[in-house]
C-alpha cells in the first residue's frame, strides 16, 4: 500500500482539483481530505455519509467563579494571555493546564474539548475519510492524524493499493501531520513568484522529514520565465517535474458542475493529469521512513 | 485601525488585496503591512521592502539540571504536550513538542528545571515605498506558527492603519492572526470551493466578534452563489476584482496590482473609506 499526499505550500494552486481527478483515475484506493480546517474535496466527489465521529482532543481551562478568590496567579503565569478578569478566553487557551496546577483555590477545571468531527463516506470512486475542525479550534494536526489513521485502516482491511490525500496549504502543524510517514508527496505549484517561493519551503519540509516528492506545475503557461525557473530549480534539487498542466477555464467549469475535470473534458488538462498519475503510480516503492 | 485580510481558501488573492490596500493608503496615512502568513509569507514579493531589522522568535523550553533532579516525575505529570518524560533515572525532553507554557520549571519541587530559548522562526522589518513592512518566517520543519504570528503582531503599533495578511484556513494560526483586528476583509472567488471556505471564514470572524466584508476576486468565473450567500448573510461585498489575465500576469511577476494598474489605487482608497464607515458605525476602533 502506498500513501500519496498532495501539498503546495501556497494555497489555491489546484491541489483539490487534482486530487479529485486522481480519485477518478486511480484504482483500488482510499481518499482522504487532510485539509481539515477548509475541506473541499467532498464538493467534487458527492459523498454519501456512512459514519460520523466526534473528535475530542485536548482540554480547555475553565474557572469556576464561585470558587475563584481573584488572587490573579493564573493570569500572571499564563503565557498565552488566555485569562482576563478571571475568565478564560477559549480561543486563546492552549490547554497547558498550568493554571489548573497552580490555582490555590482549586477553582480551575480542565474540560475535554470537542474540537471537530471526522467522517467516513462512500463515493463512486471509493471510500473517503474527511473531517471538519470546529470553528476557531486548535489541534488540526491531531485531527489530520486521526483522518490518516482511519484511511490506513480502511486501505488495510479492504486490501487497497493507494491512499490519496488532499493536504492543507502552508508548512506548519497540519502539513507536517499530513506528510510524516507518507510514501510520496506531489507538490502542486504555479509559475508565479509566490508559487515558487512557497514551493521551496514545502519541498524543504519534505526533505526535512525524508519524504520523496515530485512537482506538478499547474497553470504552466501563465508565465514562461517563471516556469523555466521552476524547472531549473527542480533539476538542481533532483526532483522530477511529473506534469505541466496548462491554464484552462475548463477546470473551474468542471468544479462548478461538481465533477473532476478528467471526467468533464478530454483536453490537455486531462492528459497532463493522466500523465501525473501514470508517473506516480509507476514509481518504485518507498518505505516512508526516509 | 487594524484591518485583517483573510479568506479561508488559499490562493484567492489575500496578498494581492493586502499589498495593494497598503500601497494605496500610504500617501495619506501612516501605514504598516504585517505579513502574518508566517508559513508562506509572500508580501515581500510584491512590496520589495528594504529590511532594516531582524529578531529571532523563540519558545522557552525546559533544561533539566540532572544533578538537582530526583526523578519524582512531577514535570512529566504536569506537561500537557508529552514534551518531558521521566524514565527511571533519566529525564528526556522533546523540545519540538513543547509549547513553552512554563509549568514544568515553575512546578519542579527541586528547582531543577530552567528554561532556554529555542528558535522557531524570525521576524524581519523594514520599509517599502512609504509602508512600514513586517513579516514573520516560520522555520522549515517547525509546526507551531502562533508564536511567530504573536511576534509579528507586536509591530505596527505606531501606524494609523495596520494591514495584516492572514494565512489561509480557519484554525489556530488564523485565529491568532485575526484576533485584535477592527475589521476583517474576506477575499473569495465565486467557485464552489471559494464559497465553502468563505462560509467557514465568516463563522470564524463572527466567533471572534469582528465585523467583516467581502472582496470578490476573479469575478466572472464560476457561478452566482457567492453573491447570493453574501446577500443572505448580510455581508457587504466591498470590492469586486474581475477575472483578468493582465491582473494574473502582474501577480505572476510579483508586481502589486496598484503599481501595474494605477487606476486601481482609487478603488482601494474607496474600499478603505467603506471599511472605515463600517468600523465607525460599530463604535470606533477597539484595543488590540
Amino acid at each position: 500500500m502506498k500513501e500519496v499526499v498532495v501539498l503546495s505550500g501556497k494555497g489555491g494552486t489546484g491541489k483539490t482539483s487534482i486530487v479529485g481527478s486522481l480519485a477518478a483515475l486511480a484504482e483500488r484506493k482510499v481518499l482522504s481530505d487532510c485539509d481539515v480546517d477548509a475541506a473541499d474535496l467532498h464538493l467534487l466527489l458527492s459523498p454519501s455519509l456512512k459514519q460520523e465521529t466526534e473528535f475530542w482532543s485536548g482540554k480547555l481551562a475553565h474557572i469556576e467563579r464561585d470558587k475563584c478568590t481573584e488572587c490573579g496567579l493564573c493570569q500572571d503565569l499564563c503565557r498565552f494571555d488566555a485569562i482576563r478578569d478571571y475568565t478564560v478566553e477559549p480561543t486563546a487557551c492552549e490547554g497547558c493546564g498550568f493554571c489548573f496546577q497552580v490555582c490555590p483555590a482549586d477553582a480551575v477545571t480542565m474540560r475535554e474539548n470537542l474540537s471537530g468531527h471526522w467522517f467516513v463516506s462512500e463515493t463512486r470512486y471509493g471510500p473517503l475519510v474527511h473531517a471538519r475542525l470546529g470553528i476557531a479550534q486548535e489541534n488540526s494536526g491531531k485531527l489530520v492524524a486521526r483522518v490518516r489513521k482511519e484511511a490506513r485502516h480502511l486501505a488495510e482491511t479492504q486490501g487497497l493499493d493507494y491512499i490519496i490525500s488532499d493536504g492543507p496549504p502552508g508548512i506548519g502543524c497540519p502539513v507536517i501531520s499530513s506528510l510524516s510517514g507518507a510514501n510520496l508527496a506531489i507538490l502542486v505549484t504555479e509559475p508565479t513568484l509566490s508559487g515558487i517561493h512557497d514551493l521551496k519551503r514545502v519541498l524543504g519540509v519534505c526533505h526535512h522529514f525524508g519524504i520523496p516528492a515530485v512537482v506538478c506545475i499547474n497553470k504552466c503557461d501563465l508565465n514562461e520565465e517563471n516556469r523555466r525557473q521552476i524547472e531549473e530549480y527542480c533539476l538542481s534539487e533532483g526532483v522530477a517535474v511529473a506534469s505541466r498542466i496548462p491554464f484552462d477555464n475548463v477546470v473551474t467549469e468542471a468544479l462548478t458542475h461538481g465533477v473532476p475535470v478528467v471526467e468533464y473534458s478530454q483536453g490537455r488538462v486531462t492528459q497532463e493529469i493522466e500523465k501525473l498519475w501514470h508517473g506516480v503510480s509507476g514509481m518504485p516503492e518507498h518505505d516512508g521512513k526516509g | 485601525m487594524i484591518i485583517a485580510v483573510a479568506s479561508g481558501k488559499g490562493g484567492t488573492g489575500k496578498t494581492l488585496v493586502a499589498t495593494s490596500l497598503a500601497l494605496s493608503l500610504s500617501g495619506e496615512h501612516k501605514v504598516a503591512f504585517l505579513d502574518c502568513d508566517v508559513e508562506e509569507p509572500n508580501g515581500h514579493v510584491f512590496l520589495k521592502p528594504v529590511l532594516t531589522g531582524r529578531e529571532t522568535v523563540t519558545i522557552p523550553v525546559p533544561e533539566v539540571a540532572e544533578e538537582r533532579c530526583n526523578y519524582c516525575g512531577k514535570c512529566a505529570q504536569v506537561c500537557a504536550y508529552n514534551a518531558i518524560a521521566v524514565l527511571g533515572n533519566s529525564v528526556l525532553t522533546f523540545p519540538q513538542l513543547c509549547h513553552g507554557c512554563g509549568a514544568c520549571s515553575y512546578l519542579c519541587p527541586e528547582g531543577a528545571i530552567s528554561e532556554k530559548p529555542r528558535g522557531t522562526g524570525v521576524v524581519e522589518w523594514g520599509e517599502a515605498t512609504g509602508v512600514a513592512f513586517v513579516h514573520g518566517i516560520l522555520n522549515v520543519g517547525e509546526a507551531m506558527a502562533p508564536p511567530v504570528i504573536r511576534k509579528v503582531k507586536e509591530h505596527g503599533g505606531d501606524s494609523e492603519v495596520a494591514i495584516r495578511d492572514i494565512p489561509p484556513g480557519t484554525s489556530c494560526p488564523v485565529v491568532e492572526a485575526i484576533k485584535g483586528s477592527d475589521f476583517c476583509l474576506l477575499v473569495t472567488e465565486p467557485t464552489p470551493f471559494g464559497l465553502s471556505d468563505l462560509a467557514l471564514a465568516v463563522d470564524t470572524v463572527r466567533e471572534l466578534g469582528i465585523p467583516c466584508g467581502v472582496v470578490l476576486n476573479r469575478a466572472g468565473l464560476g457561478d452566482a452563489k457567492t453573491k447570493e450567500y453574501c446577500r443572505k448573510e448580510k455581508i457587504p461585498i466591498l470590492l469586486t476584482i474581475p477575472l483578468d489575465t493582465e491582473i494574473a500576469r502582474l501577480y505572476a511577476r510579483g508586481t502589486a496590482l496598484v503599481d501595474g494598474m494605477p487606476r486601481w489605487r482609487d478603488r482601494f482608497g474607496e474600499l478603505f473609506k467603506r471599511i472605515k464607515e463600517l468600523v465607525d458605525e460599530r463604535g470606533g476602533s477597539t484595543q488590540r
